[in-house]
Parts: structure tokens; C-alpha cells; sequence
């Protein structure tokens, strides 16, 4: 009689395969590497950062790890789920023994797998520029970039989940892009105008900015981004539990 | 738990499906399925049979769990399939109607990974061979032909080695060759002991694949029977017939004396008469033929097929 492969085995199949998929596309790719990548050069050249922390690397490569999170959890898997409902392939997969639960396990594991190849080259490319992070902040970090993709995937998931797929390319890549600039992901919230300030500190993108700053600048843990990350991470994960469609 | 064999594999009881809210309905919810009855046997082909609109995919998606439902009772392999668990899905084989399948993949690494859910599942050479895959193996599956979507399509429902298939308009797009290899291969199943549900809007399919068919309209379950049962009902359409025949245009057929008939010369020429047939409005119609001289040049009588059946469950309206 026919018996699904168990849990563990179908969830990181699910995952190596999205991975492979994210991978391969292109546009997924310069948005997750080489974007980051180039946003990391231009702020060690430039004096955009300059007057904070004790150098331009060190201030600037939390905040692009950050941006690594979001480009994969967010626009990448947003735009890919998205489609993916479009073309019934969350509906097929359903009914195959993966299931609802075991999609959406996959596809934290694929970005959980990107992310960590990102956190690789991004690290290696800001050491060979000078990145001396606070090596005991390093779990700290790895913590809040976790918590980080997770409000970022239920985020992506949401959208995904409640737009057409055209729309949801465009809202997660525009927000990408304001998110990056002045959401205060790699550009501390307090170099924005007063004005902005209360709004873009409780952004998930500020919250995970200054985590990661705090943890591999300072060492510290910054309770107060911890908590707007995970209180990000629960109201968008009930929110896309509640509104999310499969077809 | 192994289901005796001459249990249903799929029983549906007055099932009702809402959806919505529908924005142009000022959100109100519609109601989809309004008491749907259905049931399927292993070794058996099983057609819901309706017109475009009618509720069969929503039906097929209850039954496979992929939506809740608002009424009545789903059975699949004895389990209620919403929220069922991955030992139930192993056993449930599903194409669906636009196929599922991610355009950017190709399709033997997809069906590799498919098969990489299942703990024994078919060899993929195996299906690839069968279904003809290998001469398109190595394209995306965007660049694929409606046929070739849909026996990957169908490969993919089959590589758990399932007990029960659900085919959704299983002919679609499908060219003569591929339907023929699609049109065996469910023959194929059915004798191994399958339960095969599809849906179709093509009688033609139903009359050539299908062992039992039920008709839904509107939401409902409207008939059901075997072919023959349900082109022989014993309603007052049970009796009509259809003559034809072709001869000289113009002729005055009310001559003959068959008033309780239908009959039109729907084309110059061509004379179709419809009703209770009797042989001896067949012997008048032919002593009338021989009495004025004419010699038709064909004559064709058919009973009702299932396409009349549906039509007149149905409606005859476009819609």
C-alpha cells in the first residue's frame, strides 16, 4: 500500500528544492547577493556612515545582513509563493503527503538555506573590506536574523497569499527598496529627519537593522527591536494564517 | 486500515460548498454546491459530468480536501479529507484542471522531487516512458504544449502509486495521439483496480471512458447511472428517437400522417423526425416513400445519447 516518505524527509526535500530553485533565478539572485553586495562596497566607500561606529564596514555589514534577510524572506519568497499560487502549484503540492503545513516548513527552510549561503559571501566580501565584528555578538546576531526572516516570511507570505502575483512583485520590490533606503534597515533610524523617526523605529525593518547592529557592534541584546521583530513576526503569521489563499 | 473492496473509496452526501464574499454580489457569499451527491468504486471509472460552471472542480476539491465545506458529509478512503493527514494524501492521486505544475522546473527533476514525497513511489523512467515524457524531458515546462502539460500533469497524480485518481478534465487540450495514450492508460488503471474520478464537460469522453456517470447542474447532483441506464431512462423522454433520412427538398411530410412527431426539414433536403417512434410510423413513413416514388439516399435512426440526456437535465440555454 502507498505511505508518504516521513516528515523530516518531505520537508527538506521541499526546502533543498525551493532553494535550488531560488538559486537559479536570476532575478532572485542579484537581488539577494549582488544588490547587498554592491550596497555593502558603496557604503564602505563613501562617507554616508561616517560619525557612526568605529568604522564604515563595521557599521554598514549588520545592517546589509539585515537586508539580506528581507530581499530572501520577503520580496524572493513573496514573488515566488505568489506565483506559485497563481499556476495551482500550492494546490497540487497540497494534495500530494507534503501537505499545507509541510509547504510552508519547505519554504522556511529554503529561506533559512539562501540565507545562510548570503551570510557567507556577504561576510567574506566585508572582511577582505576591513569587518571586525564583536566576535561575541556573532550568536546574538545570528539569532535576531533569524527571528528577522521569520516576520519577513510571514510578511512575504501575507502578501503573497492575498494578491495577484503581479502585485505582489511590485509591492515587495518597491518595498525592498523604500525599506532599504529609509526604513532605517542600513541607515540607522536616527540619521532620518526627526519626523520619520517614531514611524520607521517600529518598521520590522529598523528592528531588525538595529538588532543586528547592537549584536555585532556592541554585543548587546537590543530588547526593544527584539520584541517590534517578534511582535512583526506573530501579528503577520495570524494575519496570514487568517487571510492567506491557496488558490 | 485497509478499506474492503466493495466499499465506496469516495462517498459525497449532500455536500454544500459556499464561496465568497464576492465583491460584485455586494460581498455576499454564493452558494457553489447546493447538495451534491456522489460516489465511487475501486476498479471503476466515475464522471462528473456538467456544463462549464456547474460546480464539478469545486466538488473535485472538497473531495480532495483542498477546501472546507459548508454541508453534508465527504468520505475519501473512509476520512474526512479536510485536514486529513499525509497517510491519506499518500493513497490520493490528483491532476488538477491547470495542471500545478511550477513553468520555470523541468519536468523529470519535478517528477523526481514529487516521487521524493512518497516512501515507495513509481519508477519516474517508468511513468516518463509510458506517457511519453523523454522527447520533452529536458524543456521548461512553460514552453510545453497543452498535451504535454497534461500527461506530466498526469504522471505526476500517478507516481504515489495511488488507490484512488482524481482527473480533472483529463482531455483537455489533448491531441488525438495523446488522448489515446491518456484514454488507455486510465483504461489501464481502472483494470488494476483504481478508483478513478474525472470530470468532464464531453459526453463523448464520458460515454467511451466512464463506468458510471452522475450529472450535476447547478450545483446538484441531477442524475446518475450507468451510460446506457441514463440514455434509457424511463421518463417521458426515455422513448424518443431520432430518424433521419435524406431525399429531394420540399417534400410535404404532413402527407405521412405522423402528427404526434416532430418533424422538420432542418436543411433543404435533409429530414429529421423526433418522438415516440413507433414501427408503424416506420412502415408508413416507408409505404409513403414507396406510394410518391422516393428512394432516400440515407436514413439514419439513433436513440437518445447521452448528450440529449444532459442537455435536457441541463437546460438547452447557453450559458
Amino acid at each position: 500500500m502507498s505511505a508518504p516518505a516521513s516528515l523530516p524527509v518531505r520537508i527538506l526535500n521541499q526546502g533543498r528544492y525551493e532553494a535550488v530553485t531560488m538559486l537559479r533565478n536570476g532575478e532572485q539572485l542579484i537581488l539577494a547577493v549582488f544588490l547587498p553586495l554592491m550596497a555593502l562596497v558603496a557604503l564602505s566607500v563613501t562617507p554616508i556612515l561616517d560619525g557612526y561606529g568605529t568604522s564604515r564596514v563595521n557599521m554598514a555589514t549588520p545592517g546589509i545582513l539585515a537586508l539580506c534577510a528581507m530581499s530572501t524572506a520577503f520580496t524572493g519568497q513573496g514573488i515566488a509563493t505568489g506565483f506559485d499560487r497563481r499556476y495551482g502549484v500550492l494546490r497540487f503540492l497540497s494534495t500530494t503527503p507534503l501537505g499545507k503545513a509541510g509547504l510552508i516548513a519547505g519554504k522556511a527552510i529554503a529561506v533559512v538555506a539562501v540565507l545562510a549561503i548570503q551570510v557567507v559571501v556577504v561576510s567574506i566580501v566585508a572582511a577582505f573590506l576591513g569587518w571586525e565584528p564583536s566576535w561575541s555578538g556573532i550568536p546574538l546576531g545570528l539569532i535576531s536574523l533569524l527571528i528577522g526572516a521569520a516576520a519577513f516570511t510571514a510578511l512575504g507570505l501575507l502578501v503573497a497569499g492575498t494578491a495577484r502575483p503581479e502585485a505582489t512583485l511590485a509591492v515587495t520590490n518597491l518595498l525592498w527598496i523604500l525599506l532599504a533606503a529609509v526604513g532605517g534597515i542600513i541607515i540607522p533610524a536616527g540619521n532620518l529627519p526627526d519626523i520619520m523617526q517614531p514611524f520607521v523605529e517600529i518598521l520590522p525593518s529598523a528592528a531588525l537593522g538595529e538588532a543586528m547592529r547592537s549584536a555585532l557592534i556592541d554585543s548587546s541584546f537590543n530588547f526593544p527591536a527584539t520584541l517590534i521583530l517578534l511582535a512583526w513576526t506573530i501579528l503577520g503569521g495570524l494575519a496570514a494564517v487568517r487571510w492567506f489563499k491557496w488558490s | 486500515m485497509t478499506v474492503p473492496n466493495d466499499e465506496p473509496c469516495l462517498t459525497i452526501k449532500g455536500l454544500i460548498k459556499d464561496c465568497g464574499p464576492v465583491a460584485g454580489l455586494d460581498g455576499k457569499m454564493i452558494r457553489v454546491l447546493a447538495g451534491v451527491n456522489f460516489s465511487a468504486r475501486r476498479g471503476s471509472v466515475t464522471a462528473l459530468l456538467g456544463a462549464n460552471g456547474a460546480g464539478k472542480t469545486t466538488t473535485l476539491e472538497c473531495a480532495q480536501g483542498l477546501q472546507p465545506i459548508n454541508g453534508g458529509e465527504v468520505r475519501l478512503l473512509g476520512q474526512e479529507p479536510y485536514g486529513a493527514g499525509a497517510e491519506l494524501r499518500s493513497r490520493v492521486g490528483v491532476m488538477l484542471q491547470d495542471g500545478g505544475l511550477p513553468p520555470s522546473a523541468r519536468p523529470v527533476p519535478l517528477l523526481h522531487h514529487i516521487a521524493s514525497m512518497y516512501a515507495d513511489p513509481r519508477p519516474v523512467d517508468e511513468l516518463v516512458s509510458r506517457l511519453g515524457i523523454g522527447s520533452f524531458a529536458n524543456s521548461n515546462i512553460r514552453r510545453l504544449s497543452g498535451g504535454q502539460k497534461q500527461r506530466l500533469a498526469m504522471a505526476a497524480a500517478l507516481i504515489g502509486r495511488p488507490e484512488v485518481l482524481f482527473l480533472d478534465e483529463p482531455s483537455a487540450g489533448l491531441d488525438p495521439q495523446s488522448r489515446q495514450i491518456v484514454f488507455d492508460l486510465i483504461s489501464e488503471l481502472r483494470d488494476d483496480g483504481l478508483g478513478i474520478i474525472l470530470t468532464t464537460h464531453l459526453m463523448d469522453d464520458a460515454q467511451k471512458l466512464a463506468d458510471y456517470v452522475y450529472i450535476i447542474d447547478a450545483g446538484r447532483t441531477v442524475a446518475q447511472g450507468t451510460v446506457a441506464e441514463l440514455t434509457a431512462q424511463t421518463d417521458e423522454l426515455a422513448d424518443q428517437r431520432l430518424l433521419t433520412f435524406d431525399a429531394a427538398p420540399g417534400l410535404d411530410l404532413a402527407a405521412v400522417g405522423l402528427s404526434h412527431l416532430v418533424v422538420r426539414e432542418s436543411v433543404p433536403g435533409h429530414y429529421t423526425l423526433r418522438g415516440a417512434l413507433t414501427p408503424g410510423d416506420i412502415a408508413g413513413l416507408s409505404a409513403w416513400w414507396a406510394r410518391a416514388g422516393i428512394l432516400p439516399s440515407a436514413i439514419h435512426m439513433a436513440s437518445r445519447s447521452l448528450e440529449d440526456v444532459f442537455l435536457d437535465l441541463s437546460g438547452r440555454e447557453i450559458r
